[in-house]
């Protein structure tokens, strides 16, 4: 049951473990054999597929979008008024991103997005939801008990500051605009959008530091989260 | 449904597990389970609100015990049986009664994920509601599938926008057909879905379908 991904994996540790694959490893890679044998799907689709997410399409496209709305207003009004428009106009286009709604932070307003029913998720702009999204603890919690929700990820909001949680119960995508972060100004759209953290987007972190050493909050396994996020 | 899946306001599943320098994909498989399931789609024989339903009609002890990519299987292997692409005894077997062609190749992918599938639709039914209404989420318990969740039902909220008509899941899931309904945007008040314990500020909005919802005198 330890094997099954549930749990955090342990990366460079020493507990004695066994090499004998898991059952859902063992599962898809038959379920996998059989529908190729039986040409009911392309290696090479499965290939792509897999490549597009773990490089191509991720949270780095967000970022883009939100240092862009930070540094030219026409486009922050475009993205605030036509969420799909807008965002269609920097090339991210397509599956569960076909509707998008950018909601915006401000000093007294906080969005929350969350997928109560299963995990719906901007994937367009963020690219495949991270465990914690996926999880049954946030996706009761956050309707009812968001600033205790907040509150684990390091948000502590003050009760003047409105929470608005955005329930994904339809084919609309949200994506929230964190605030610029102070003393910014002058810094370039690039680099602004390194700023730009996957869990900001989500609205499950608020203050981005000036720090670009911090990128993306989990993007530390830069390979494979941030893929090309420069490019 | 009335299924586990509708877990919005629930207790009891503790703090939310968070993991820094998290991976996209934690195991290969995970990566292998999506990307089937996408691959599979491209067959056209169950659309999104099909395969939602098929997740959410795995046993509740199974729904539990499975993690996220093992409902997606689950739900995968149920529709391909469902829908004759795959049999019960090629399952077993792991040999293919027949070779077939598919439909996604490597190199249609990035078209088709570009593409997507908009589910907005021109209807003639003018809409019933406009921004600024009052409405009353309906108290709906059908055993089919549904995307009207639990906590908000019975429950007041202001209609805070129109997003014109889409697809309903509803009908979509069940093979019953699109039919395009008018969607809104419904904010309810904290107070109002969790009592006087919530914050008074604070509100949570749902987009929803105006066969769920009726005008409220409220």
């Amino acid at each position: 049951m330890s094997e099954t991904g549930k749990h955090v994996h342990q990366h460079g540790d020493s507990d004695p473990h066994t090499h004998l694959p898991s059952e859902p490893a063992l599962r898809v890679k038959a379920l996998e054999t059989l529908l190729v044998k039986k040409g009911l799907v392309d290696p090479d689709a499965i290939d792509a597929l897999i490549e597009t997410y773990a490089h191509k399409i991720g949270p780095q496209n967000g970022a883009r979008v939100v240092a862009r709305s930070w540094v030219d207003a026409t486009f922050r009004d475009a993205l605030l008024d036509d969420a799909t428009a807008a965002i269609a106009s920097m090339g991210f286009t397509g599956r569960q991103g076909e509707h998008m709604i950018a909601v915006e932070n401000t000093p007294r307003l906080h969005n929350l997005v969350v997928c109560t029913l299963c995990s719906c998720y901007p994937w367009t702009v963020l690219g495949i939801p991270p465990v914690w999204y996926k999880s049954e603890a946030f996706r009761s919690r956050a309707v009812i008990d968001p600033r205790g929700v907040l509150a684990e990820f390091g948000v502590t909001l003050s009760e003047d500051i409105e929470v608005r949680v955005w329930d994904s119960t339809a084919e609309i995508r949200y994506l929230v605009i964190p605030e610029r972060p102070a003393g910014t100004e002058g810094v370039s759209e690039i680099a602004l959008a390194a700023l730009v953290t996957r869990n900001s987007m989500i609205g499950a972190e608020r203050d981005l530091g000036g720090d670009t050493s911090l990128t993306l909050g989990s993007g530390h396994n830069d390979d494979i989260v941030m893929g090309n996020r420069h490019g | 449904m009335n299924g586990i899946h509708d877990m919005g306001g629930m207790h009891g599943f503790g703090p939310i597990p968070i993991e820094h320098d998290e991976p996209v994909f934690h195991t290969e498989w995970e990566a292998k389970a999506m990307a089937l399931t996408i691959a599979m789609a491209a067959w056209r024989k169950w659309n999104l609100d099909r395969s939602r339903f098929a997740r959410e009609q795995l046993s509740t002890f199974d729904y539990m015990q499975f993690t996220y990519y093992e409902r997606w299987i689950g739900g995968l292997v149920n529709l391909m049986v469902e829908t004759d692409l795959v049999s019960v005894d090629e399952l077993e077997s792991g040999e293919p009664s027949k070779i077939m062609e598919p439909p996604l190749k490597g190199g249609d992918v990035a078209d088709m994920l570009a593409r997507g599938g908009p589910v907005n639709r021109v209807i003639d039914a003018a809409a019933e509601f406009v921004v600024g209404d009052t409405v009353t989420a309906l108290n709906l318990n059908p055993s089919g599938h549904t995307r009207l969740p639990r906590y908000a039902r019975g429950k007041v909220g202001e209609v805070i926008a129109h997003h014109g008509a889409h697809v309903l899941p509803d009908s979509n899931a069940v093979g019953d057909g699109e039919a395009p309904t008018h969607l809104y945007s419904v904010r309810f008040s904290a107070r109002e879905l969790w009592g006087a314990s919530a914050s008074p500020r604070d509100s949570v909005t749902l987009d929803l379908w105006e066969s769920y919802l009726e005008a409220s005198n409220g």
